[in-house]
C-alpha cells in the first residue's frame, strides 16, 4: 500500500505524453495527446463521437496498445509496470459487458480477485449497499434490469479499491434517478480522494461535477482548463432587455452595440465579454435613455459549457 | 505472480462446468459407454485379439484419448471465446495479469476438466471390459500432458475464432479426423502400407500409441517418440499463444 502514499492531492497522478494511436485499418484515433491529470480531481473529457475519448481511456487501462508516446501513472509506465498501474485503476466501460449466468456477488468478488486483492466481504458489501445493489446480491446477472447491470459494472470497477476511476459515458441511457444516484457515488468517491476521469455527452453534468474539462476532437486535445476558468475565459454574457413599448427598428445611435431585436420588438439582446475591462453596459443603458427607449426589466445569463464546446469543435473542423 | 487472479479465473471456469454438469460430464460418459457397448461388446466380440489384448480392452485408451482431446479443445476454446464474445474480456485485459497467468487460469481449468473426465471414463470402462494398467505413472504423465497440450490448442482456437461457426469448425474438421485416423480404434499395422506411412504424420497417433503402451505394453511407435511429440506439441502451442498475446491478435487492438 505504500504505492498509494506517494502523491499528494493536486500532484500529477497521470501523465500522458505525445500519445498516438493508429489502428490497423489506418484510422488515426489519437494524435500526440498531452495531458496531465492531478490526484483527487474530477476531469471531464468532452468530445463528439469518434473524437478519441474511449481510445484514450482504453490505452491507459490496458485494452488498447499505444502506437507512440507514453503514459505514466504515479510515475510508472503503463507498459513496463502494468501490474502497478493497473492495480490503481478501475474502469467502467461504455457498454455493459457481464457474464450473464453468475450472480452479482460472485462477479464483483471475481473482479476483486482478478486484481490480486485478498477477499474482503465487508468492503464488497459496502460497495453494493452504496450502489443499492445489496438486495440483489444473489440475483443472476441475466435477470437484472439495464440500470442494475450498469451499477454492477461500477461495483466491479470499485471492487479492488482503485485510486483512479475511469467512467466512460456513465450516464448514457440511464434514467434520471439512477443518474442522480451515480453522481452521488462519484461525489462520495471524490471525497475519499479517488481521482475520476469521465467522458460524457451531457455537458451540464461535466459543468456540475468536474473540476477540469478537457475538450478532445479528432484525436487531439483542443483545450484543458479549470472548468470555472474556462467558463470565465470563453464565457460571454448575454443581457436581455424587456422594453416597455415595442420598437420598430433599432436606432442608428445604438448600432455600435450590435443589438439583436426580437420579432415583436419587445426584447433587445446584447452579448458582451465578461473579461473585457469595459463591458459597454453603462454606455448601452445611457444610449437607450438618450434614444428615449424605456425598459421594464433586464436579465443577464452566462453561456453554458455546451455553447463553449460547440464553438470550439466547430472552429476546429 | 498474481496467484489470486489465476485462482479466480480457474475457479470461475470450474464453476461454469458445475453449472453445466450434464453437458460437461454426463454426456461424454454416456457416449463413451455407447462406444463400449457397440464396438466393444457387439462388434468387438467378432474381432480377434490385437497383440493378445481383447478388442474391447484395446479400445479403452483410444476412447479416453478421443474424449479428452475433443473436450479439452472445446472447453478451453469456449472458455476464452465466451468473454471475448460477450465483451467481459475487458476485465482480464485491465487487470494486473500477465498472459501466462490468463493462460494458466483458463488452460488449467480446461485441463482439469478433461483429466477428471478421463478418469471417470476409465472407471466406466472397468464395468464393460477388463482393464489393466501396466505402467500407471506413464499413463498419468501422458494423460496430464495431453490434457494440457490440447487445452492450449483449444485456447488458441478460442482466441482466433471470430464466430461460433469457426469455434466448432476446427474441432469438427481437424480434431475428429485426426483422432479417428490416429489409431483410436485400431493398431496401424492393420492399415495398408501407404496409410501406415501417412499416419506417422498424425500427432494424435503418438498420443494414442503412448497412452495404450502405458496400459498394455503395446504401441505403434516407441514410447519415447510419443513423449517427444506430446512435449513438442505443448511447446508449439505455448509459443503460438505467446506470440498471440505479444501482437494482441484477436483480443487487443
Amino acid at each position: 500500500m505504500n504505492e498509494s502514499m506517494t502523491t499528494q492531492p493536486g500532484q500529477t497522478l497521470i501523465s500522458i505524453k505525445q500519445l498516438g494511436k493508429r489502428f490497423s485499418n489506418g484510422f488515426e484515433a489519437l494524435r500526440g495527446v498531452d495531458l496531465d491529470i492531478s490526484e483527487g480531481e474530477i476531469l471531464a473529457l468532452l468530445g463528439p463521437n469518434g473524437a478519441g475519448k474511449t481510445t484514450l481511456i482504453s490505452i491507459i487501462c490496458g485494452i488498447v496498445t499505444p502506437s507512440s508516446g507514453e503514459v505514466l501513472v504515479n510515475g510508472h509506465s503503463i507498459i513496463d509496470d502494468y501490474r502497478i498501474t493497473r492495480s490503481m485503476i478501475g474502469l467502467v466501460p461504455q457498454e455493459i459487458h457481464l457474464e450473464p449466468f453468475t450472480t452479482v456477488w460472485k462477479t464483483v468478488c471475481y473482479s476483486r480477485a482478478l486484481f490480486g486483492k485478498p477477499s474482503d466481504p465487508a468492503y464488497i458489501e459496502s460497495v453494493l449497499k452504496d450502489l443499492s445493489l445489496w438486495d440483489k446480491k444473489d440475483s443472476i446477472i441475466m435477470a437484472l434490469s439495464g440500470g442494475m447491470k450498469r451499477r454492477v459494472m461500477i461495483a466491479k470497477a470499485l471492487s479492488h479499491q482503485p485510486r483512479i476511476l475511469f467512467l466512460d459515458e456513465p450516464t448514457a441511457g440511464v434514467d434520471v434517478e439512477l443518474r442522480q444516484g451515480m453522481w452521488k457515488t462519484v461525489d462520495r468517491l471524490r471525497s475519499n480522494g479517488v481521482t475520476i476521469i469521465l467522458t460524457t455527452h451531457y455537458i451540464e453534468e461535466a459543468e456540475e461535477s468536474a473540476d477540469r474539462v478537457a475538450v478532445i476532437n479528432s484525436g487531439e486535445i483542443l483545450l484543458v482548463d479549470e472548468k470555472d476558468a474556462l467558463m470565465r475565459k470563453l464565457g460571454k454574457k448575454t443581457l436581455v432587455l424587456n422594453l416597455k413599448t415595442p420598437l420598430a427598428a433599432i436606432p442608428d445611435s445604438l448600432a455600435e452595440f450590435e443589438l439583436q431585436m426580437s420579432d415583436d420588438g419587445l426584447e433587445l439582446v446584447y452579448e458582451y465579454d465578461t473579461q473585457r475591462e469595459r463591458t459597454g453596459i453603462s454606455s448601452l443603458v445611457q444610449g437607450l435613455l438618450d434614444a428615449g427607449i424605456g425598459f421594464r426589466d433586464l436579465d443577464t445569463r452566462e453561456n453554458s459549457l455546451e455553447e463553449i464546446f460547440v464553438d470550439l469543435v466547430r472552429q476546429d473542423s | 505472480m498474481n496467484w489470486r487472479g489465476v485462482k479466480a479465473i480457474y475457479m470461475s471456469e470450474m464453476g461454469r462446468t458445475i453449472r453445466t454438469i450434464v453437458q460437461s460430464l454426463v454426456s461424454p460418459v454416456i457416449s463413451t459407454s455407447l462406444y463400449f457397448v457397440v464396438f466393444g461388446s457387439a462388434i468387438g466380440s467378432r474381432i480377434t485379439d490385437i497383440d493378445g489384448v481383447s478388442y474391447g480392452a484395446f479400445l479403452v485408451p483410444g476412447l479416453i484419448m478421443l474424449t479428452v482431446l475433443t473436450n479439452a479443445v472445446s472447453n478451453a476454446a469456449f472458455g476464452i471465446y465466451f468473454p471475448k464474445f460477450l465483451g467481459h474480456i475487458y476485465e482480464l485485459l485491465t487487470a494486473p495479469l500477465s498472459f501466462l497467468e490468463i493462460v494458466l487460469g483458463f488452460v488449467g481449468a480446461a485441463a482439469t476438466k478433461s483429466l477428471v473426465l478421463a478418469l471417470i471414463i476409465l472407471l466406466t470402462a472397468t464395468f464393460f471390459v477388463d482393464v489393466r494398467i501396466e505402467h500407471p505413472w506413464w499413463m498419468i504423465t501422458f494423460l496430464v500432458l495431453t490434457c494440457i497440450s490440447f487445452s492450449l490448442l483449444g485456447f488458441i482456437i478460442g482466441i482466433i475464432s471470430n464466430n461460433f461457426e469457426q469455434l466448432q469448425l476446427v474441432p469438427l474438421l481437424v480434431i475428429t479426423p485426426l483422432v479417428f485416423l490416429g489409431g483410436s480404434f485400431y493398431a496401424i499395422n492393420m492399415l495398408p502400407p501407404l496409410w501406415q506411412t501417412i499416419s506417422l504424420f498424425n500427432p494424435v497417433l503418438y498420443l494414442v500409441s503412448g497412452f495404450r503402451w502405458s496400459f498394455y505394453g503395446i504401441g505403434d511407435v516407441s514410447i519415447f517418440a510419443s513423449l517427444a511429440v506430446v512435449v513438442a506439441f505443448c511447446i508449439v502451442c505455448l509459443v503460438v499463444i505467446w506470440s498471440i498475446f505479444k501482437s494482441g491478435y484477436g483480443i487487443k487492438q
